[in-house]
């Protein structure tokens, strides 16, 4: 049982090392996919905004993580 | 490549302390069961519609990829410490010293701790083996390119016996978390027939975009850091 347990933390553990990124990401990919559609007008602009999206995630990710660090 | 270095590491300390029969016993046992999953999993994925398979194994490269730009801004900015094979070397073997000498016939010390680290190491080449593979239709040179990494840092492990310490591994992980996640955004996009301008070629353009915007995170807390140690001071 302990074996299964340590496997599926270890699986976990590659998708999930932030949990604010990764549910960032997810909530990200969930507008992207429904909203996105929703918005009239050409569809050039999804694709780069998508990316952006995330980029931004990351970067603010980042900065946060190592705000925290420097304010300890 | 850098997962490799990492496995070997243990497997080195494995081989010093316990011996090299049970260290190798465990490292094939890993291999075998990592091969089991490629050859499990790769041709199945590859029965999966092309758009689904893009969009869930984008999704899944984001999650896994953009880890690695993170942590690699973190170190290279010097808010978290640059991973050290020697010190990694040096605990392992501390602590495989602390189990005693080997009494029993078979070491299951020796071959648990292999098996269990070229296995978690192994999973992360594994995912990327078919990850790519799967939804390139490239699962082969996907393999091959994958094996001959591991190829050559067995063969410098074998060589040197001492942890591939020189390995730029933070720059490798910056180079490959950049490459998986555009990979990974990319997909997600073709997977929700988002149009990419200029298609394929915009892919350069999204690692492009990864990495200047990381390059620039980083020199952003660089910065702040020497401004509060000048306040602090």
């Amino acid at each position: 049982m302990k074996v299964v347990i340590t496997a599926i933390t270890e699986v976990f553990g590659l998708f999930v090392e932030d949990g604010s990124l990764a549910i960032g990401i997810l909530v990200w990919l969930a507008v992207a996919a429904f909203v996105f559609p929703l918005i009239a007008g050409s569809d050039t602009w999804r694709a780069p905004v998508l990316f952006v999206g995330l980029v931004a995630l990351l970067v603010e990710n980042v900065l946060r993580s190592a705000r925290r660090h420097l304010r300890k | 490549m850098v997962e490799f270095v990492e496995a070997l590491t243990i497997v080195l300390a494995v081989g010093t302390v316990r011996g090299w029969r049970p260290a190798l016993i465990g490292t094939a046992c890993g291999v075998g069961f990592l091969t089991l999953l490629v050859l499990g999993f790769g041709p199945a994925l590859q029965k999966i519609p092309i758009t689904t398979l893009q969009l869930v194994v984008g999704v899944l490269l984001l999650l896994f990829g953009m880890r690695w730009p993170r942590k690699a801004i973190l170190r290279s900015a010097g808010i978290i410490g640059l991973h050290d094979e020697e010190a990694i070397y040096a605990r392992e073997k501390k602590e495989l010293e602390a189990h005693g000498k080997v009494r029993e016939k078979v070491d299951w010390i020796a071959i648990a701790t292999t098996f269990k680290a070229v296995t978690l190491e192994g999973l992360e080449v594994v995912f990327i083996v078919i990850a790519t593979g799967a939804v390139g239709r490239m699962l082969i040179p996907a393999s091959i390119g994958a094996a001959a990494a591991g190829v050559v840092v067995i063969g410098l492990g074998v060589a040197l016996h001492k942890p591939l310490a020189r390995v730029p591994e933070n720059t490798l992980k910056y180079a490959v978390g950049v490459l998986l996640s555009s990979f990974g955004v990319f997909w997600v996009g073709e997977g929700l027939k988002f149009r990419w301008p200029g298609e394929d070629l915009s892919l350069l353009g999204l690692a492009g975009g990864f990495l200047v915007c990381s390059v620039l995170t980083g020199s952003m807390i660089r910065a702040e850091s020497k401004k509060l140690a000048e306040v602090r001071a």
